[in-house]
């Protein structure tokens, strides 16, 4: 079966996205990912190590070429730290397509939709593909689609927090109107809620944590990906409706006497 | 000349360029990026890019992120 999907013109059979932060080490961070089977990660831009340039870099564990390196502006809380942090992630890359995220303050670093939508403009107009990380605002995701971005990526819960998809109501709302991919970024904790992401019709799933905190990452990476196949076929088949009664599944006809 | 590196003075010699730095350093030709005074240095220009007195210089690379 033939089931895929796409974003700014590359195609994408698997559909987890998964992050490449919070490992113990660069080895496990390649195993997990290995096991996920995803073909995008998200990546972080950061200084280099003056004092030890030959430090291995993730690039050594997670080949560019394998994987589709999504950069991402984790820790920017303004705009210009957003476009700056990403325009040298295109120079270091040398490709456009890209994750912004522009972040509230703590504790719930909730997403920043002024600064999101101004970052965007300018990303945009600077020629990025932008998949945007956002509020789970129907209207907000709306008006981040019509700007031009190639994504959207509501959060299910805060980053992090492993709390899953808290308002489905409104991923399934921002996912019925979107004509460019929905991916459910940030929150999912376990298996089951990466399934549940993707019984709501999302295009696709985004974690990190989810993975890279579980007691078993390899593992973990592996029920992920089982479940993001489940939820996807699920919502492919089509769940039976609910009713507030029963409804037997054996024949009563062909009974014993009593 | 001083320039700052990722918020470390350096010294480097009067004429460097932005290739002259990075040799300095020992970053060999892996994925990096490197602005200038708030400015994208393209790689193509790492060796015609003189750098000068208090220069502040930002280089990046990927890491492990979310």
């Amino acid at each position: 079966m033939d089931d895929h999907w796409e974003v700014a013109g590359r195609r994408f059979a698997s559909r987890l996205v998964v992050g490449t932060g919070k490992y113990k080490d660069l080895p496990e961070t390649a195993a997990a990912i290995e096991a996920s089977g995803a073909e995008m990660v998200t990546v972080a831009v950061r200084r280099v190590n003056l004092s030890d340039p030959n430090a291995p870099l993730l690039q050594d564990f997670v080949s560019p070429t394998r994987y589709t390196y999504l950069p991402n502006t984790a820790g920017c809380f303004t705009a210009d730290d957003a476009v700056r942090t990403l325009r040298l992630a295109r120079e270091a890359g040398g490709w456009n397509l890209v994750k912004l995220e522009v972040l509230g303050p703590p504790p719930y670093l909730y997403p920043d939709m002024a600064a999101t939508f101004e970052a965007a403009a300018a990303l945009i107009a600077d020629g990025f593909e932008v998949m945007v990380y956002c509020a789970d605002d129907p209207v907000a995701a709306k008006r981040l689609e019509e700007m031009g971005c190639v994504a959207i990526m509501p959060l299910g819960a805060p980053i992090g927090s492993g709390m899953g998809v808290v308002n489905p109501f409104l991923i399934r709302a921002i996912k019925a109107a979107a004509r460019v991919p929905v991916l459910v970024d940030a929150g999912i904790g376990t298996a089951s809620e990466a399934a549940f992401a993707m019984e709501l019709g999302c295009d696709a799933v985004l974690l990190n944590s989810a993975i890279a905190h579980a007691g078993d990452p390899v593992r973990m990476a592996r029920a992920m990906k089982a479940a993001v196949v489940a939820g996807r076929e699920a919502y492919l088949a089509g769940r039976m409706p609910r009713e507030y009664k029963a409804a037997a599944s054996s024949p009563m006809v062909g009974m014993i006497q009593p | 000349m001083t320039v700052t590196v990722n918020g470390q003075d350096r010294p480097l010699p009067p004429t460097a360029s932005v290739a002259d730095l990075l040799a300095s350093i020992g970053l060999d030709g892996r994925k990096i990026a490197v602005e200038r005074n708030r400015e994208i240095v393209p790689r193509s220009v790492w060796a015609s890019t003189a750098l000068a007195q208090g220069d502040t210089l930002e280089i990046v690379a990927f890491i492990g992120g979310g």
